[in-house]
């Protein structure tokens, strides 16, 4: 499959071009850009935006390894993100990791073998008030349980 | 203030991330939805964060004729009794609310002794109206200062107000401003610092999403005191909707002339755009986040020069953190000396906290520098969850220490803190009870560092995974005697091989639990045990027979099938299948299952 950005985000992206005065610094709001058009960053998507942006392909490898929000493997339909840090782990946030891997079946880093569920666990997601938190894809849950996070699953088609 | 009765009943639905996830946008839609369909006479707002997260959903009523009063813990069948009961009958139903006037609740110590400067408008205005802000003297002091200062006038009100950044370091921003003025160059430029990646800081997502305008304004002040003609925020992608926000502030005020060529009228022209971080902690130290600005990996390098020297593309750059810029309109509405009257002699003004950990009210304060740790976290933190003991809390994240209860009374201001071990920080406060492991908490703020390294130094690179390394063995029971002194030479080696805070501050989590906590550290490494309970290969559950009703809840949940029992039989946990997750301990409702160390068993055994 040939990787190309559509109409709008090509539109997108000269929008960002020009609010830089180097084409370096359009890469991280470009590759944001990409992740949102193609879902994860992958080999054929770096050399594509070398090409566009002309930037070697080391250049923008070595920028998509260096931050961890860039995606190098595809994620499930619904991407849970367990926050693992101190408040959250305070709050029971690694019953909530051991309730899905045994739920879901799978570890942090993988996907379900039907492709709906991916699970990593994160650092602070910056809702410590009312920890433990999940976040599936945009939304977070707050104040989780076990309890609650099958109810949520379970809703999820 | 009690509405007068010709007006309609006014509803304001908190709507920063912490309600929304709590169901905000449920109880707010179901409440349209009522409101079209039925026509009812109600005014339905939304605004941001108050502070109160561990209530949200947080609805605010103001029906004519009653005291305004907010509710918590909303939810969509609450809301229908509040309609009801509220709005049409007239009753206010007490004991669901959070703060009202002439309302005694057990919060309200929680809003008596904030004082509120960063946070005036947060949860008072809606965040996405531009008319909300300037009805609350918004972009006032960025006319004030185009009209009547000259730039050296805002830096002199800045200088003597005593502000300092609020980013961690609490260098004084009006001097940062004036080394930005002083350097030569036509081009600079300011940055907002948004990037907040300390675990257990949510402070300047709050600012962003409950009064974005606030931060533009002061960001619009400090460029006009340096000169700078262009203004980045660099925000962590993880804030979608302060990103959002951000956006639509930036929009309404282009719309209106506060930002873009000449301002009100003036020579002054000014415009800011966003910038979305990636996920790297490191990108909050200032060069690395220039680096990062400007495409690179986020890699900081060693200063001087500093950036108000050779900042964004080499030219001088003011960089100040979010909660910093938002106290400058204050503070030029307001006065230095208002601002100065309030704080201790060398940290002025006051200081957003965030609540986090084993306290009851989970949330954001706004204190007066001064106030004491036991204030934060006992008057308006409300105490410790489920009444347990206080043990230490975590000031400043990774960078920071822990700080134990005889210091409870330390005042917060940035030297009484730093002589505690731990800092200020940008204002993330984790509290810990009797059963957290103090070792465990170090090792949590190691594993983070270690991830977090961008591995440009040496020792910060690997000594911080030597560090995690050993402070995993002991929280195994697997420490070694000469460990605690291993650990304090590494601390030493890596705060001064390191090129930038992140490896300069990575051991102050370890030394301050050593030096408070030394004793569990030793009860791990020599005698197997772990004095909290916590640290799941030095401890067992086991079921208390005197208690256990044989309601058969605890095996139901156990997730490895390690309880048997039948019903309304006394229950067992086989301790070679038990993974010691605490699953049965947290359902049983007789306080039939305890948490026990088995040498301390072994040795009541012996004797
Ligand atoms: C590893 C590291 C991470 C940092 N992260 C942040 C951050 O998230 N937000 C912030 O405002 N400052 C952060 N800082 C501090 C900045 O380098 C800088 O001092 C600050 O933005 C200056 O603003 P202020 O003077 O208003 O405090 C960090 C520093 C280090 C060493
Ligand atoms: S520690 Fe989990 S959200 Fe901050």
């Amino acid at each position: 499959m040939k990787v190309e950005f559509s109409e709008e985000a090509l539109q997108q992206y000269k929008d960002i071009l020009q609010r830089y005065p180097e084409k370096r610094a359009a890469l991280l709001p470009t590759l944001h850009l990409a992740q949102q058009e193609f879902g994860w960053i992958s080999r054929e998507v770096m050399q594509y935006l070398s090409e566009l942006m002309d930037i070697p392909v080391t250049v923008i490898l070595d920028t998509v390894s260096f931050y961890t929000m860039f995606k190098t493997k595809p994620s499930g339909k619904y991407h849970i993100q367990v926050c693992s840090t101190l408040s959250c782990a305070l709050r029971g946030s690694r019953e909530i990791y051991e309730h899905l891997t045994s739920k879901l079946g799978i570890q942090a880093g993988e996907v379900t073998p039907d492709g709906k569920f991916s699970l990593v666990k994160v650092e602070c997601l910056g809702s410590c008030g009312t920890a433990p938190v999940v976040q599936i894809n945009d939304d977070y849950y707050e104040g989780m349980t076990p309890e609650k996070l099958d109810k949520i699953l379970d809703e999820l088609e | 203030m009690v509405s007068s009765p010709s007006e309609k009943t006014k509803i304001v639905v908190g709507m920063a991330s912490c309600g929304i996830a709590a169901g905000a946008g449920d109880v707010y839609n179901a409440l349209k939805e009522k409101i079209e369909k039925e026509n009812l006479p109600i005014v339905l707002e939304k605004t941001g964060c108050i502070g109160a997260c561990y209530r949200e959903p947080l609805v605010e009523v103001q029906t004519p004729g009653l005291p305004t009063v907010i509710y918590g813990d909303v939810s969509v069948k609450r809301l229908e009794m509040i309609l009801e009961k509220h709005v049409k009958n007239g009753e206010v139903l007490a004991n669901w609310v959070v703060k009202g006037e002439g309302i005694h609740t057990s919060e309200d110590a929680l809003f008596e002794k904030q004082v509120r400067i960063v946070l005036r408008n947060a949860g008072e205005i809606d965040p996405e109206r531009i008319e909300d802000y300037l009805s609350r003297q918004g972009y006032q002091a960025i006319r004030k200062v185009l009209l009547n200062m000259k730039p050296e006038d805002v830096i002199n009100e800045i200088r003597n107000s005593g502000l300092r950044g609020r980013g961690g370091a609490g260098f004084p921003t009006g001097l940062k401003w004036q080394f930005a003025r002083q350097s030569p160059g036509k081009e600079k430029y300011i940055i907002c610092n948004g990037d907040e990646g300390d675990p257990g800081a949510f402070m300047d997502r709050s600012v962003m999403e409950g009064d974005p305008r606030s931060v533009l304004e002061g960001m619009l002040i400090a460029g006009y005191a340096i000169g700078a003609q262009e203004g980045f925020i660099y925000v962590r992608a993880e804030y979608p909707l302060a990103v959002k926000r951000l956006q639509i502030a930036i929009e309404q005020a282009r719309e209106r002339g506060f930002l873009g060529k000449r301002i009100l009228g003036t020579n002054f022209s000014f415009d800011i755009s966003l910038k979305l971080g990636a996920g790297a902690f490191v990108c909050g130290e200032e060069t690395a986040l220039i680096a990062s600005i400007e495409g690179k990996r986020g890699m900081p390098r060693l200063r001087p020069p500093f950036p108000a020297v050779k900042g964004l593309w080499g030219k001088p750059t003011n960089i100040n953190n979010v909660e910093t810029f938002a106290n400058v309109p204050w503070i030029i509405l307001n006065g230095a000396k208002k601002f100065a009257a309030l704080g201790t002699e060398k940290s002025k003004g006051t200081k957003v906290f965030a609540l986090a950990g084993k306290i009851k009210r989970g949330g954001m304060v706004e204190v007066p520098m001064g106030i004491s740790l036991r204030e934060v976290i006992f008057d308006i933190g409300g105490g410790i969850a489920n009444d347990r003991e206080f043990k230490a809390v975590q000031l400043g994240g990774p960078s920071g220490g822990c700080v134990p209860a005889n210091l409870l009374d330390t005042p917060v201001d940035y030297e009484s803190l730093n002589q505690t071990g731990a800092i200020m920080g940008s204002g993330g406060m984790v509290v810990m009870d009797d059963r957290t492991c103090m070792v465990d908490v170090a090792r949590f703020f190691l594993n983070f560092t270690q991830e977090e390294s961008c591995g440009k130094c040496t020792f910060c690179r690997l000594g911080t995974k030597r560090m995690l390394e050993i402070l995993e063995r002991i929280t195994r029971g697997e420490g070694k005697p000469e460990d605690l002194d291993k650990l304090e030479k590494l601390a030493y080696n890596i705060k001064k091989g390191s090129l930038c805070g992140l490896g300069q501050t990575a051991p102050n989590p370890v030394l301050t639990t050593l030096k408070y906590f030394r004793d569990e550290y030793e009860a791990h490494i020599f005698e197997k045990r772990c004095p909290a309970k916590s640290c799941r290969d030095l401890i067992g559950y086991r079921v208390i027979p005197e208690n256990c009703t044989g309601c058969t809840l605890c095996a139901r949940v156990c997730p490895v099938n390690a309880i048997s029992g039948e019903r309304k039989q006394v229950h067992y946990i086989n301790p070679e299948i038990c993974t010691r997750c605490g699953a049965c301990y947290e359902v049983c409702n007789f306080d039939a299952i305890e948490v026990f160390s088995p040498v301390e068993l072994a040795e009541t055994v012996d004797e």
